[in-house]
């Protein structure tokens, strides 16, 4: 599943905060989120949580017949599992490029700094020796991954123990852990990585990052050291340009932070081998808390609130005016009016408007939807005979309106209004005009009953136009508006029938 | 390898070069005429073979151009016969593929990515021999082949392997250096700014130690970066001589 993409206000208000020393979670620069290390019962099984992130970490153990190259050493082998229940951006099977990264830097962190004495898994020369395996899975993805595998991975071998193992001449017997107890393994010393954050073409910096901090990042450092301050592994990745300075600043903080980190492990190493030996339970089941809502009450928090009104005040000052939707800028002239949705009505006609559309609005967007698809072809090419006013509403950018002349509108008004009934049965519209109007539209009407047949050659524009929400604002363009630009296709039209018109069923 | 003394007393290695020298690099800009940009580059014993491609449309998934840049898609490989002993490599092993996203990092950083949106660089690097330095030498080819491609970059890309010895900085290793457990750092350099494109080191160093190697990897890219440009500006009169005639 793809990662949903982050908004961009999101991304410049973490941008943002960062500049201004501010995390999300309230931390500072260099702190870390809160590590618990947690062992399972068996010996070997850790789990790591690094604040939300969480990984779990499984070592275990075979005797298997060593390399060529290497004959009295054992073989470590490291995998890091990116698995789908860590995030939903990560697929189950498919080695991605941060599952590839992080296997790599596991490896380079574990196995080159040579932080296990490999030649004590080595059993018989040659034959038999040790191979140890170290499974990483990631539960839990709320970033920083690398740093809690790389906690998790050491710990859990730490914790480890392999069986004993005894050889007679040439035979070899493995001893249950109940016969003799199992050997743990000879670690040298605790590679720990702390990985940087570069924000800004590297000029902020961030240890640890969240899952969101992350997302906007430039790039990452991640520095592996031990805590006797001897640097196990760098490895700068994302697309960041650094400075020598910036790399020896880090390593000063790594090396403070994996001393802390040490201690930590070591701690908890300490009280689970007390638990175990005390004869206590231990395990993962164990550590996880008992949450028990008790009583549903939220303690009393105070909040700051001394200039609160003062801030607010001086936000609302400064704060710029909101926008001032400008209806059409259609000057009605008498004989011309504009009706349309959400904008200054000025047909003259408000008391019937009011009484119709809802009655007819319904039925009038569907028609008017329909004549549009076929009108629409065959009146563009008209476009550019009729002079065409470029009406412009807020609302409207969507729609294609053309913008007819008192003529002509009235006479397309007469024609779509034709072609409406004949679509349409029983679709009537009231219409209530001035006296005069109705004089000249009834004649127009005949006019264009006899010129309704000449459809392609005259300008009449039925378009309807529809706004994306099925309203349609209606413009009769008023003789002031001749002159103005063209619209892109020129087209205003004349929307009908939910305004008041006196078009009656009577053609 | 603990027989060998990677640096003796009077201060030569293995194979007789001071601590500071770089190994002898010979380069060759062009090599083929299919592809947009090519170079040949050896460093010694470590012979790697660039091919660049670009920009050109997206290849593959549109879904993943990007509207303000180019992508930049690097693969590298090693022949099999690249190593003392014959190894299959298969093309999408962690190493390789680890270190073709590096490749990429490096080059995402120099390459002027904003000029060319929605397209596709293609940087190819093989390493026909490897003895050592493998990502420097692949940073160093790859960077002269997008130049012979004319793609516009910020800088040379300079890459140089540190190891530390005795409390000295070894540039340039090679192979055996390496391989006897010497902490080394790969880093890849902007020359004129001093920018570090990419850091990467293993095995154990001390952290007073790390400043010291920095600044030697510095001084050899640098080092590199003189030479790789006297290498453009050879190709550049050799191509500007036969154009004139």
């Amino acid at each position: 599943m793809k990662d949903t993409p982050l908004a961009n206000c999101e991304r410049d208000f973490l941008l943002k905060a960062i500049e201004e020393k501010k995390r999300l979670d309230g931390r500072q620069t260099y702190d870390y989120r809160k590590i618990k290390i947690t062992f399972g019962t068996d010996y070997g099984c850790c789990f790591v949580d690094l604040g939300q992130t969480r990984v779990m970490a499984q070592v275990s153990c075979e005797l298997v017949a060593p390399k060529e190259s290497r004959p009295n050493e054992g073989i470590m082998f490291f995998n890091l599992e990116l698995s789908p229940m860590a995030s939903p951006a990560f697929e189950q099977g498919r080695q991605s490029e941060l599952s590839v990264k992080l296997n790599r830097q596991l490896e380079r962190c574990l196995r080159n700094s040579k932080c296990i004495d490999t030649e004590s898994l080595c059993v018989v020369s040659g034959e038999k020796g040790w191979q140890i395996r170290v499974d990483v899975h990631t539960l839990n993805n709320d970033g920083n991954l690398m740093d809690a595998a790389s906690v998790a991975a050491i710990s859990a071998l730490c914790h480890f123990r392999h069986p004993d193992v005894g050889i007679q001449g040439e035979e070899i017997t493995v001893y249950s852990p109940e016969e003799r107890d199992p050997i743990p393994l000879s670690i040298y010393h605790m590679p720990i990585s702390v990985s940087f954050a570069f924000f800004q073409q590297g000029t902020y910096l961030l240890v640890d990052p969240c899952e969101r901090e992350e997302r906007v990042m430039d790039g990452l450092l991640m520095i592996a050291m031990n805590k006797h301050r001897e640097i196990c592994s760098i490895q700068s990745s994302g697309g960041i340009m650094l400075l020598k300075e910036q790399v020896m600043r880090c390593s000063k903080i790594a090396s403070v932070k994996v001393s802390e980190i040490t201690e930590l492990i070591n701690r908890a190493l300490l009280n689970d081998k007390t638990a175990r030996k005390a004869g206590g339970r231990c395990g993962f089941a164990e550590s996880m808390p008992q949450e028990r809502i008790t009583a549903l009450k939220m303690g009393q928090r105070s909040v700051e609130m001394t200039d609160v009104s003062e801030t607010a005040s001086s936000i609302v000052q400064t704060a710029e005016a909101p926008l001032q939707t400008v209806p059409s800028p259609l000057v009605p002239v008498p004989g011309v009016g504009q009706v349309g949705e959400g904008l200054c009505n000025a047909w003259g006609l408000e008391e019937e408007e009011e009484e119709n559309e809802d009655g007819e609005s319904s039925g009038g967007d569907s028609v008017a939807g329909v004549t549009k698809m076929e009108d629409e072809q065959h009146k563009d090419d008209k476009s550019r005979k009729v002079d065409v006013v470029e009406i412009l509403d807020s609302d409207e950018e969507e729609e294609e309106v053309v913008i007819l002349y008192p003529e002509t509108t009235k006479k397309a008004k007469l024609m779509r209004r034709g072609q409406e009934n004949d679509s349409e049965d029983g679709f009537e519209e009231e219409v209530s005009e001035n006296e005069d109007d109705m004089e000249h539209i009834q004649t127009k009407k005949k006019q264009i009953e006899k010129s309704s047949d000449d459809d392609n050659d005259h300008a009449k524009i039925s378009v309807t136009l529809m706004s994306k929400n099925g309203n349609s604002s209606w413009f009769l363009s008023p003789p002031e508006n001749q002159g103005r630009p063209l619209a892109e296709n020129g087209f205003r039209m004349t929307p009908p029938i939910k305004y008041a018109t006196s078009w009656t069923d009577d053609n | 390898m603990a027989g060998l003394e990677l640096l003796t007393d009077q201060g030569y290695r293995l194979d007789g070069r001071k601590a500071t020298e770089l190994r002898k690099v010979q380069a060759r800009m062009g090599v083929f005429a299919q592809a947009d940009g090519s170079a040949y580059l050896e460093q010694g014993n470590t012979k790697a073979l660039a091919v660049v491609y670009g920009p050109h449309e997206m290849r593959g998934s549109r879904s993943r151009a990007l509207h303000d840049r180019a992508v930049i898609n690097c693969q590298y490989s090693m022949a099999t016969f690249s190593t003392a002993e014959r190894k299959r490599r298969p093309h999408g092993d962690r190493k390789s593929t680890e270190m073709s996203l590096h490749l990429k990092q490096t080059f995402e950083a120099a390459v002027m990515t904003q000029l060319f949106p929605r397209s596709q660089i293609d940087i190819y690097v093989k390493i026909l021999q490897s003895d050592g330095g493998n990502y420097s030498v692949c940073v160093n080819a790859a960077t002269l082949a997008v130049i012979d491609a004319g793609i516009p970059m910020r800088d040379y890309v300079c890459a140089c392997t540190v190891g530390f010895v005795d409390e000295t900085p070894l540039a340039d290793l090679c192979y055996a250096e390496e391989s006897g457990g010497v902490s080394s750092l790969a880093l890849a350099l902007l020359p004129r700014g001093g920018q570090i494109a990419l850091v990467q080191m293993d095995a154990r160093l001390h952290q007073d130690h790390l400043e010291t190697l920095i600044e030697a990897a510095m001084t050899a890219c640098k080092g590199v970066s003189k030479v790789l440009d006297e290498v453009v500006r050879q190709h550049l009169q050799e191509a500007s001589v036969l154009s004139r005639e």
